[in-house]
Order: C-alpha cells, then sequence, then structure tokens
C-alpha cells in the first residue's frame, strides 16, 4: 500500500478528516505525525526563518518528522482561498515552497492548490490533476471527495458541541470523548484555528481554562449566520477568512448576555492577527477583553497567571453585579 | 476639504502636483521624522508592519497642521495592507480627529475607475483638466525617477560624493518648486548632467539588487538611507521597485510604458511558483533577474513581521544556494540604530569584495560562503 504523510499542523485542524477519508477511500495509507511536541517545536524553529510566526515553524517541524518516514508522498496543500473573495495568510499560499526550499529530503510533494476566491473551476482542474496523479478515475475520486466531506460535517458537528476541532478529530477516530469539568463563567476565546486548538502551540490554553471553571466558547460554536451578519457590519469586508470570523465572533459574544468575558490569542508576527486583534480591541465595548500574543517562549507560568487573573475579575464583576451590598473597593 | 496623504519616498512631489492640478486645498505631511515614528508607534497596534505606523504618524502631523481629509490607497488582500485605512480610521477616530478618508482602491486596474476615483476626490475640475493633472503627475513622477537612477549610478563611482547629492537634493527641490509643464523636460536634463558630471574615480564598483517590499524600499527614512549608504561605500544599488513601474504595473494596467513584470513573474519559477500578496513573488523573481545578469550580491530589505516578504526569505536561501550569489535579508523595525546597520552593510560589502577578488583568482568560488543569514 502506498505511503501519503499528512503534517499535523496548520489546516490540519480544520480539514484533517475530509483529507484522510479521501485518501484512504483511494487505498492509501495516512501517515500522521505525532502531535506538537517540544522536539517538533525545536525541529521546526531550526528550520524555519526567524522572522516566521509560530505555526508556521511547528509546521516545519512535523513535516521534518514526516521525511524521516518513509513516505511515497507528502501532502502540503497551497490553501489560497477557502470562500469566495477571500483569502487565508501570504504564508500558506507559499508553504509548499517554503518547504522545498527550506527542507531537502522531502518526499515528492503534493501541493494542489486550493483556490476558491472566484470560481469552482480552479479547484475542479487541480483535483483533476490530484486524481492524475493519484491514477484513479474521476468517479472514483469524487466519490471520496463527497465522503470526505461527510466526516467533515461530523467532526464540525462534534466542534458545535463544544469540543475543540482536536478533540473532534480524535474522538471521530474513535476515541473517547473527554470529559467536561464543571463550569460557572462562559468565556469565548478567539484566535487562529491551527493555534489555539494545537496543545502544543497554545500551551493546552483551552483545557486549562476548562478547568479554571469556565466554558470555552470557540468561533466553530457560534451560529455561522450570527457571525457573518455581526463581521459585515464593519465598513469595509474583511479579506481574510479566518480573521472575518473572528472579527464576526467577537462582536456576536460582545452582544451575548450570557458571556462573561473574551479573550484573544494572537501568533506573533502574525499579520491578520496585528489587524483584525486591533479592530476588535476598539469594537469590544460591553465585555471584559484580553488580547493574548503566543509565540516560542516556554514561560507557562506566565500565561497562566494572566488566565486565572482575567477568571478571577470576571468572577468578582459578576460577585458584584449580584450582590449589590458588597463594597465595590473589596 | 484640506486634504492630506501618506510618504512614501519621493512620491509626495507627483501627489503635490496632482492635488494642486485638482485644485484641492492640502497640507503635506510633514516629512517622516523621529517624531512621526514616535507618534506611530505610541497609537498603532504593536506588531503591524512599519508603514502602518509611518501613515498614522503622517497623518497625525497633517491634522495637527489642519488637514481633514485623508486620501489613503486601499486592496483586497491578502497582504495586510489592504485593511490599513480602516484601521487608521479607527485610531485617528479615537483619538479625536474629525477628518474624512477617501480610500482609493482600483477595483478591476483599470484607468478610467482611476480617473473616476480621483475624480471624485475632487469636483472642481473637468475630467480634461483632471487628465492633465494626472499626466503632470506621472511627468514629475519620471523625472524624479530620472535623478534617483542618476544618483544610484553616481554615487559609488564619483570621487566627491557629497557634491553629486547635493546635485541631487537640489534637482528634488527644483523639481518640487516647478508647476510649469514646459520647463520639466529641459530642468531634469539639466540636474542629470550636472550629477553626471561629477568627477568619477577608478575603482571598481560592486553592484547590488534590492529587493523587498516596496514601502521599505523607496522610504529612505526607514531603511536607513540604505542606498546611500551602499553607495557611499563604492556600491551600486539596483532596486527592484520603481513608483513608475509600480503604478504602470499596478494601477495603470500595463499599458502606458513597456514592463518586464511578467518576465519577473516568470522568474520566480521555481522557487516560489504562486504570488502570495504584496512583493513577495517579485522579490524572488528579482533576485533570480539579478542573480542572472551577474549581480555581485542582494539585499532583501522588509518592514518585520512583513508576510509576504518572509515567504520570500524562506526560498531566498535556495535561490542563493541554486544561483551561487549571496544574499542578505535585513528587516527594519522602529529601532534607530543605524550603526549596527551600517556595521552589516559593510561586512557584507566586504565580503563581497573578497568573494570578487577570489573568484577572479585562484580559489574556486566555493570556498567563499554564499549566504549571510
Amino acid at each position: 500500500m502506498k505511503r501519503i504523510g499528512i503534517p499535523h499542523g496548520l489546516f490540519y485542524f480544520y480539514y484533517y478528516p475530509l483529507w484522510k477519508t479521501f485518501f484512504e477511500d483511494l487505498g492509501w495509507e495516512v501517515v500522521t505525525s505525532s502531535p506538537s511536541s517540544r522536539l517538533i517545536i525545536e525541529l521546526g524553529i531550526d528550520t524555519a526563518v526567524d522572522e516566521a510566526c509560530f505555526p508556521i515553524k511547528v509546521y516545519m517541524g512535523h513535516v521534518r518528522e514526516l521525511c524521516r518516514c518513509r513516505l511515497d508522498y507528502l501532502f502540503v496543500p497551497r490553501l489560497v482561498s477557502v470562500e469566495e473573495r477571500s483569502f487565508i495568510c501570504p504564508k500558506f499560499m507559499g508553504i509548499p515552497d517554503m518547504v522545498r526550499a527550506l527542507i531537502e529530503e522531502t518526499p515528492p510533494l503534493i501541493d494542489i492548490v486550493v483556490d476558491m476566491s472566484t470560481n469552482r473551476k480552479d479547484f475542479q482542474k487541480e483535483m483533476k490533476r490530484l486524481g492524475r496523479l493519484l491514477s484513479v478515475k474521476r468517479q472514483e475520486w469524487e466519490r471520496a471527495y463527497q465522503h470526505g466531506l461527510q466526516e467533515l460535517e461530523f467532526c464540525r458537528a462534534l466542534a458545535r458541541e463544544g469540543y475543540t476541532m482536536f478533540e473532534a478529530i480524535k474522538i471521530w477516530e474513535g476515541q473517547p470523548a473527554p470529559a467536561m469539568p464543571e463550569a460557572d463563567l462562559n468565556v469565548g476565546l478567539l484566535g487562529h484555528g491551527y493555534a489555539i486548538y494545537d496543545p502544543g502551540i497554545s500551551m493546552d490554553m483551552i483545557n486549562r481554562l476548562r478547568r479554571m471553571g469556565c466554558r470555552v466558547l470557540l468561533p466553530e460554536r457560534l451560529e455561522r449566520k450570527a457571525v457573518e451578519e455581526q463581521a459585515s457590519t464593519v465598513p469595509k469586508r474583511v479579506f481574510w477568512t479566518l480573521g472575518r470570523s473572528m472579527l464576526g465572533s467577537a462582536l456576536h459574544l460582545d452582544q451575548r448576555d450570557d458571556v462573561d468575558g473574551i479573550i484573544y490569542v494572537a501568533c506573533f508576527a502574525c499579520g491578520p492577527d496585528s489587524i483584525i486583534g486591533e479592530i476588535i480591541e476598539r469594537k469590544i465595548k460591553n465585555k471584559p477583553f484580553m488580547f493574548l500574543t503566543i509565540d516560542e517562549h516556554t514561560g507557562e507560568a506566565g500565561m497562566l497567571t494572566r488566565l486565572e487573573a482575567f477568571c478571577d475579575m470576571l468572577r468578582r464583576r459578576r460577585m458584584r453585579a449580584s450582590d449589590c451590598d458588597l463594597s465595590s473597593h473589596g | 476639504m484640506i486634504a492630506t496623504f501618506p510618504h512614501m519616498g519621493n512620491m509626495h512631489i507627483a501627489i503635490k502636483e496632482l492635488f494642486r492640478g485638482l485644485k484641492l486645498d492640502m497640507v503635506p505631511p510633514p516629512p517622516v521624522s523621529k517624531r512621526t515614528l514616535e507618534l506611530g508607534v505610541k497609537y498603532s497596534p504593536e506588531f503591524a508592519c512599519l508603514p502602518l505606523k509611518i501613515n498614522v504618524g503622517n497623518f497625525i502631523e497633517a491634522m495637527e497642521k489642519g488637514a481633514d481629509t485623508v486620501v489613503m490607497g486601499g486592496g483586497w488582500g491578502p497582504c495586510r495592507f489592504g485593511y490599513f485605512a480602516q484601521v487608521e480610521r479607527e485610531i485617528l477616530k479615537d483619538l479625536g480627529f474629525n477628518f474624512t478618508m477617501v480610500v482609493l482602491e482600483a477595483p478591476d486596474s483599470r484607468l478610467s475607475d482611476l480617473l473616476q476615483q480621483i475624480k471624485a476626490l475632487g469636483e472642481n475640475v473637468s475630467i480634461s483638466q483632471a487628465y492633465k493633472a494626472l499626466k503632470f503627475a506621472w511627468d514629475k513622477l519620471k523625472a524624479v525617477e530620472v535623478l534617483e537612477k542618476a544618483l544610484e549610478f553616481c554615487l559609488p563611482r564619483a570621487v566627491d560624493k557629497d557634491l553629486v547629492e547635493k546635485y541631487y537634493e537640489q534637482g528634488l527641490q527644483t523639481i518640487d518648486n516647478l508647476h510649469n509643464r514646459k520647463e520639466l523636460a529641459g530642468v531634469t536634463i539639466e540636474v542629470d548632467r550636472a550629477i553626471r558630471s561629477v568627477a568619477r574615480s577608478e575603482d571598481a564598483v560592486l553592484k547590488i539588487g534590492l529587493v523587498g517590499e516596496i514601502y521599505t524600499i523607496l522610504e529612505p527614512s526607514i531603511n536607513c538611507h540604505i542606498a546611500r549608504h551602499l553607495g557611499r561605500i563604492n556600491a551600486e544599488v539596483s532596486r527592484s521597485i520603481y513608483l513608475t513601474d509600480w503604478v504602470n504595473d499596478h494601477i495603470l494596467g500595463g499599458w502606458v510604458k513597456r514592463s518586464n513584470h511578467r518576465y519577473i513573474l516568470q522568474a520566480s519559477r521555481p522557487y516560489l511558483n504562486y504570488a502570495v500578496g504584496g512583493h513577495g513573488r517579485e522579490t524572488v523573481g528579482n533576485s533570480v533577474d539579478f542573480a542572472r545578469r551577474g549581480y555581485d550580491g542582494i539585499i532583501q530589505i522588509g518592514p518585520l513581521t512583513c508576510m509576504p516578504e518572509i515567504v520570500a526569505q524562506s526560498v531566498l536561501g535556495r535561490v542563493s544556494r541554486e544561483l551561487q550569489v549571496p544574499c542578505m535579508t535585513m528587516y527594519f523595525d522602529e529601532h534607530s540604530g543605524t550603526a549596527g546597520v551600517y556595521t552589516r552593510l559593510e561586512a557584507f560589502v566586504d565580503m563581497l569584495v573578497r568573494r570578487k577578488r577570489l573568484a577572479g583568482g585562484a580559489a574556486p568560488v566555493d570556498s567563499c560562503p554564499g549566504w549571510v543569514g
């Protein structure tokens, strides 16, 4: 059986079920790298240029790990755009070229271009190219693709129930669903999925928040329509897919009564984050808001302290609002 | 309406003329200074790229002087420049400024659209007057570039480098103050001749290609006057971006003057096979082009955290290895330690000189490291 490698990073967290089903249906064995560990992170930092953002560096680490397995192909798609008139990020558009330039020993790359910004024809063409490469008939890959979409929808439904995509993928692969601790706070957590769902990158931020008694509201859990509606209230349409979803989610959460606070997780040196984060920070008027920046530093305690302080502040704020006898000066 | 605009190198000379032709009142922002940078850094998002910060500084300084309309460019991604105007508006509004923002976005890169937008800017003039204004501004842009190219060629070769710079600065002033279209060509030729008449030395001149992000390349106050400094240590700098080429390729649809844009994009293969926004692909294509033309070295510059340049930087290592051309990348942010920058430039030039000497002599080229990180 032929083997294809899929790095456990970036859009893995959005599309892995689709990719895996697709290739397995076509009779391939899918190999992924292990979840981000310190070793992989160090490998990635060694490989990538210093100025790249943290998730890109970690991705390079995953690719390096996969290069050690015996693979026939490595799946490194060039994700330009997944919806009309929107982009992901310039770095995603150059990923296959960056991998080729930075890592010499890669197996042959499958670098199909996913560009749906103008129409779906280009994408269809790329899929045909992929079909030829894998030497399968059109019907076969189309069936596999549809099946993949179904599986992806299953994972997304899990994400709507409150699991992260990382957990949803695990449940989909047959592992038991993790138990949710008791929660008394509702905290919106915004950020690029490939950063916040990857425990190695976000220092397991979501589980830490849960253990502190927070019900974490992620963009995937919110109603798509309400988010889009809020995102369209700004004067200019945001042309980054994830950026627009984050801006819409933030504005939506800002207006919900049951939300106690909002945390925005930005990756250091991320272009969209620097712009969208700033706009969100200025637009959120009703809720406590915290802007956290992550990079390759390992000082977990600092982040933990900030999360704890934020939760304490939210509880205190709620107490003050419900119990008027309590002096606001403590 | 009192209009203002952001700075980008010598672009202000052309824009001032354009606004004058459109009969708009204007307050040009003061030249980029330390204060501009400080204001920008203070009020802009922390890791936004430097052009945004300078823009904010420019606008604040111009509005302090009475401007109430900001004219700004836009775009539709994926580079974050497309969203600059939106963030800048939010920042300035929160600071309490009262102003309107005109965002020029070329939707289909057609001249008619651009004309319409300029028309929307000033109702004071007819279409033909607007066209004339645009034409004169374009001519000034070209005149400025003639001087810039003369400076780039003569500075490394001249014996008296101060004199070359003096002629250049004076020439810019003259063009800036000139309002008669007929005199422009004559003045340009005169200044060009003056610059080129300065006595030259016989020393060998290194050729360095300067590639990277447009703003950092065009705005010398941001890049620590890197081109002039290289010229002063006898290295001739060729830029990858000249403003007329850029305007021609991206705003006027590429039919005003001959363009090698397509060739440059083609040259970026196989290193970078897809447009990555900004000038990422042009950076790689131009580096390949410079290498093919036998340049001694390539310097890539950009603002810190610039996404397209990071992609380009990642593949430049491969370009450098395969085409045997030394490449160096420098990012600029708000730090003002010019000595550090100059030391790196001098070291790079020393390395190139040595490499060239060895290549001409006995030692093989391979014995010199090709790539300086």
